[in-house]
């Protein structure tokens, strides 16, 4: 069940809840499947590397019985590195254990090696060596709102980030706490919330403390970013002083999936589901709904897709690639995973039957691909993450 | 000068070169924690796969001595005297 990686090729890697999938094709319809890797450690994100002509796959590994690490593969898989101190480790003085990795983010073109992480408990951390070694943010894990942040259902994590071209705007997102905002590259943060509901507190419009599920940037419009909340869908285009709800037209509101076109402005994704106390797709019909205005119309789209579907996609459980079309990529839990070639238009399905999909992310294979392989057989690593 | 050996479940095997069970030596009696200290030393991520930064026993790692699980003794703190068994095992969980 091994490949070779073309010079066309594209992949995506698929973690799920007992190990991580990859898979490749050479036109985003045709997909070569191999795994599991981490058979029985679950992969709740995953970053795919491709600056400097190379590409490396950062994992989180999380196995119930031994605990959390980041592995990476610059070969597609074949084999996978664990830094052996742990690539994120909370510093003496915390009295804080890693509990699981939420996010891996590449960082910038233009800053190479640069990669940030989200993790639980509510933290954020910046490594500058592509992914080996991470770094505490200090302003975050000593800000004065900490104990006053929440766990979601999921936990409590910072599990979006997003860094502006610049690198001094980052905005992050954590359940619950909401969305935070520094203008120094971090250094410092200030909660950014006006307009985002936290219906389910005594005061639905707090200062911080609503559950914001995930957030995305518009490519093309510096300070515009998009929210998918725990009910309500929202876009800022003042970098977060004001969020106006975008949610008319779509069948519901709530739903955990916000992705942006990687360059076109006004272009994002969402997955609704019917609702926080029913958490399937509307009347059990999957569907991906795009718009091309930044919210003011929705677009559903479900070509390809099952008559019926009753299993969530979780926040982590799509993503987009950087190519023309761009490629739009989601996970159940029921472990279906679907890749459209054409923006969501049409999906084809590229696995069944996994065990429940965390996180999605693909990319066009960069770099010098000669000797790679994938195949869980041959699957081994440094120093492996048992489950 | 005694020796104290610690036996590894078979899936933490790879990580000490395949070895099944790992050695340390002290004179007398040693607690479970500076034991596991000792025989990590050279094994950095299997220390991480025991324990966490903040040294505690991972939920679902479970360590006996002569049959008893430290947890219902000292933890970490439990006494270890030479020629005593010290075992690791994962527990049965998850589904």
């Amino acid at each position: 069940m091994g490949f070779m990686a073309t010079p066309e090729s594209y992949v995506l890697a698929i973690g799920t809840k007992k190990g991580l999938w990859l898979a490749t094709s050479p036109d985003r319809k045709d997909w070569s499947l191999s795994g599991p890797h981490f058979l029985m450690s679950e992969i709740p994100s995953i970053g795919i590397d491709t600056r400097d002509g190379k590409t490396r796959i950062m994992v989180g590994v999380r196995s119930e019985h031994w605990g959390p690490t980041v592995a990476h593969s610059d070969d597609l898989g074949a084999s996978w590195t664990e830094p052996e101190h742990g690539a994120i480790t909370f510093p003496e003085g915390t009295d804080a254990a890693l509990e699981r990795i939420w996010q891996i983010y590449p960082d910038a073109e233009s800053r190479p090696g640069v990669v940030w992480a989200g993790c639980e408990p509510i933290s954020v951390w910046k490594s500058t060596d592509g992914g080996e070694h991470f770094e505490l943010n200090r302003g975050l894990w000593d800000h004065p709102h900490r104990s006053e942040w929440g766990a979601g259902y999921g936990g409590a994590a910072a599990h979006s980030i997003v860094v502006s071209p610049s690198g001094e705007n980052v905005h992050i997102a954590m359940s619950t706490g909401g969305v935070y905002r520094s203008l120094d590259g971090g250094a410092s943060w200030e909660p950014r919330n006006k307009g985002i509901s936290a219906y389910f507190m005594p005061d639905p419009q707090p200062e911080f403390g609503q559950c914001v599920h995930k957030i995305a940037a518009d490519a093309a419009v510096e300070g515009r970013l998009y929210a998918q909340n725990h009910h309500g869908v929202y876009r800022t285009d003042d970098n977060g002083e004001n969020w106006d709800s975008i949610a008319e037209g779509l069948p519901a509101d709530f739903g955990f999936v916000m992705l942006t076109h990687p360059r076109r402005e006004g272009t994002a994704w969402v997955i609704p589901l019917k609702a926080d106390g029913e958490r399937i797709p509307p009347g059990g019909v999957l569907a991906v709904h795009r718009t091309d205005d930044a919210g003011s119309t929705w677009k559903e789209l479900r070509t390809g897709l099952p008559e019926r579907e009753y299993n969530a996609v979780l926040r982590d459980a799509a993503a987009v690639d950087t190519a023309e079309p761009v490629g739009v990529y989601f996970g159940t839990r029921g472990g279906a995973v679907y890749a459209s070639a054409d923006e969501g238009e049409t999906f084809t399905e590229v696995a069944a039957h996994l065990p429940d999909v965390l996180c999605v992310r693909a990319a066009v294979v960069v770099g010098d691909r000669s000797g790679s392989a994938v195949d869980g057989a041959e699957t081994r690593a440094a120093a492996p993450v048992a489950g | 000068m005694a020796d104290f050996t610690v036996l590894l479940p078979g899936v933490l095997q790879p990580l000490v070169g395949g070895q099944s069970y790992l050695t340390a030596s002290a004179d007398g009696v040693v607690t479970v924690g500076a034991l596991l200290d000792s025989v990590t030393g050279d094994y950095p991520v299997l220390a991480r796969r025991l324990r966490d930064e903040t040294g505690a026993l991972r939920r679902y790692v479970n360590i006996y001595v002569n049959g008893d699980e430290v947890r219902r003794l000292k933890g970490l703190g439990t006494e270890v005297a030479p020629g005593q068994e010290i075992l690791i095992m994962q527990s049965v969980a998850g589904g």
